[in-house]
């Protein structure tokens, strides 16, 4: 943890949240959200299911659209551009563009699956920079051995483990080289057994420097790894503050109610 | 009873260690042999009857070869191929139209699928035919203009005939594909930054193909026989040619089994490649790709040579 590189003094959050809102037709699933993520920072969304925790998160590389609030990334508004007091939508390529620099890890891996382990890292470099395959097979070589796999480089992701598969994933993210990572419940989809490496792998991210929000269940790796922690419970942020006292020393009952159920 | 145990008791072939393996009296399936040779019963009666009816069957042999019959094979493979080019190009546009956000798009896309889906091919050729006497010119300003009639020639007929409705066949085949990619595949394409298209081509089009190639086979073997339906434009194929040589030579209802015999091994072909090209797409969706027909071969022969070896040694 002390060896953290943190930029925090630049001074432009990396995330910040104004009162944001979403609805699904005429459900509400997120009733005015404020928070802030600094640079370099381990972010921990946590929140019993349908509380939205999920739908925020993929709000923040714009898979969801805001209903209303501001959502900004690194200093620049989400999917719109302000003129004036008038909001333009963005182009499809244009929230491509941004969304570049965003990587996003899912609950369900969403591997490609007619693509070796090798080609799923590859695949964006290439696709979207333009760098050499030359290049990117280098480059996705040393990302699998970052995450243990580099033994695993030819096999399909059904050859591979929950675990594995969810190693792989961190590596196609990390392969565009982005400034912040969004974790969409890395571990609930796997064998508790399989939990450790990833966490392992989040563990490593971290403590090099990488701005991560990880929406998640494990609340030691919350407490230990987590800089800032945010309680949500239907759809509003319930109680937030340094991991360790939110989950050691919650103030809200609502909060005391959730954690006495999962700790 | 007594006579089976002591044929497999050997004691040297049981292995010393480990559990006995179980060595029991398979039940047998007397229903199955009658059936088995009631079937065959048939199968001999029916060639017994064909063999014996008033066929010359030298006649076959005689003009397989033929070159009036070959070239209608290669006539009957051009519009094969062609004609599901234009159904595979036309049917894909259409999928992507019919499954587009533009409510003008997809709706037109509808349309086309209900009236191509909705009339018989034989209807559409004839119509295609007779559409001079609906347009009497064709003009595409400075680019071509000429009387329709010297246009729409018999291959163009049966072009457009057969391939604008295997479009519309296509286009739900396509369709079924495109929806059978499981959403986060498109959503973890997005999140890499890829665009609409790019994600289509390298991410969502090759899923897509392990649903849309089995179909597609079919209809490409469809196809190929509907092509003998192209004489009414007067497109000559093998069925047209079998059939005029028939007339001339004496022997029709042979030449219709030669007819019948190319298709056959056309079809055969066309079911190999078929079986490749869907091995090739089923690359990462089992954890290991189907055996060829070769290796099947190969291993059946294997495993029987062991079975005898083994039964030779009990």
């Amino acid at each position: 943890m002390t060896s953290k590189v943190t930029k925090a003094d630049s001074g432009t959050p990396m995330v910040k949240a104004e009162g944001v809102h979403k609805s699904f037709g005429p459900v509400e699933v997120l009733k005015g959200i404020d928070l802030e993520v600094k640079p370099g920072e381990v972010f921990c969304l946590i929140g019993p299911s349908g509380s939205g925790k999920s739908t925020f998160l993929r709000c923040i590389n714009h898979l969801e659209k805001v209903n209303a609030g501001r959502l900004y990334v690194d200093g620049e508004l989400v999917g719109y551009r302000q003129k004036g007091d008038k909001l333009y939508e963005l182009k499809d390529s244009e929230v491509a563009l941004k969304r570049r620099d965003i990587g996003m890890v899912f609950q369900r891996f969403n591997l490609f699956p007619h693509m070796t382990a090798l080609e799923n890292v590859m695949e964006a470099p290439v696709q979207v920079k333009g760098v050499s395959r030359a290049q990117a097979r280098e480059r996705a070589g040393q990302l699998l051995e970052r995450v243990g796999l580099a033994d695993k480089a030819g096999n399909y992701p059904t050859q591979l483990s929950g675990g594995q598969q969810q190693r792989v994933a961190i590596a196609r993210a990390l392969a565009m080289d982005p400034k912040l990572m969004l974790f969409d419940e890395p571990t609930s989809a796997l064998d508790p057994e399989l939990v450790g490496d990833v966490l392992d792998v989040m563990r490593d991210l971290a403590e090099s420097g990488m701005t991560m929000v990880v929406v998640t269940h494990e609340m030691g790796f919350a407490r230990e790894v987590g800089d800032s922690l945010v309680f949500m419970d239907e759809g509003v942020v319930v109680e937030s503050g340094h991991p360790r006292d939110v989950l050691t020393n919650p103030q809200h009952e609502r909060t005391q109610s959730f954690l006495s159920k999962v700790l | 009873m007594t006579a089976d145990i002591d044929k497999t008791a050997g004691p040297e072939s049981t292995p010393p260690a480990g559990p006995e393996a179980i060595k029991a009296i398979p039940v047998r399936h007397y229903g199955r042999y009658i059936s088995a040779v009631a079937a065959i019963a048939i199968f001999v009666s029916i060639v017994y009857a064909f063999a014996q009816g008033q066929i010359n069957w030298d006649a076959i042999p005689e003009y397989f070869f033929d070159d009036r019959i070959l070239k209608g094979v290669g006539q009957t493979m051009l519009l094969t191929v062609l004609s599901m080019v234009i159904g595979i190009v036309g049917g894909v546009v259409l999928a992507v139209m019919r499954l587009s956000k533009n409510p003008v798009t997809s709706s037109i896309a509808w349309f086309y699928i209900w009236f191509f889906r909705g009339t018989p091919v034989l209807v559409q050729l004839v119509v295609w035919f007779n559409l001079g006497l609906v347009f009497e010119y064709i003009n595409l300003g400075f680019v071509y203009k000429d009387y329709w009639s010297s246009f729409m020639t018999p291959l163009l007929t049966a072009l457009l005939g057969l391939g604008l409705n295997e479009a519309a066949y296509m286009a739900e085949i396509c369709r079924a594909g495109l929806l059978s990619v499981d959403e986060g595949q498109t959503e973890a394409s997005h999140a890499l930054g890829m665009s609409h298209s790019k994600t289509l081509r390298r991410i969502v089009i090759p899923q897509a193909m392990r649903v849309i190639v089995p179909p597609t086979g079919n209809e490409v073997i469809n196809m190929l026989k509907t092509t003998s339906l192209v004489s009414v434009v007067q497109f000559s194929e093998l069925f047209r040619y079998a059939q005029d040589i028939g007339q001339s030579s004496g022997a029709p209802v042979e030449m219709y089994f030669l007819a019948a015999a190319w298709y056959l091994v056309l079809t055969s072909v066309l079911s190999v490649g078929q079986y490749y090209v869907e091995r090739y797409y089923a690359r990462g969706s089992s954890r290991s790709l189907p055996a060829t027909p070769l290796q099947k071969i190969r291993a059946n022969l294997l495993s029987l040579s062991n079975r005898s070896g083994g039964g030779a040694k009990a």
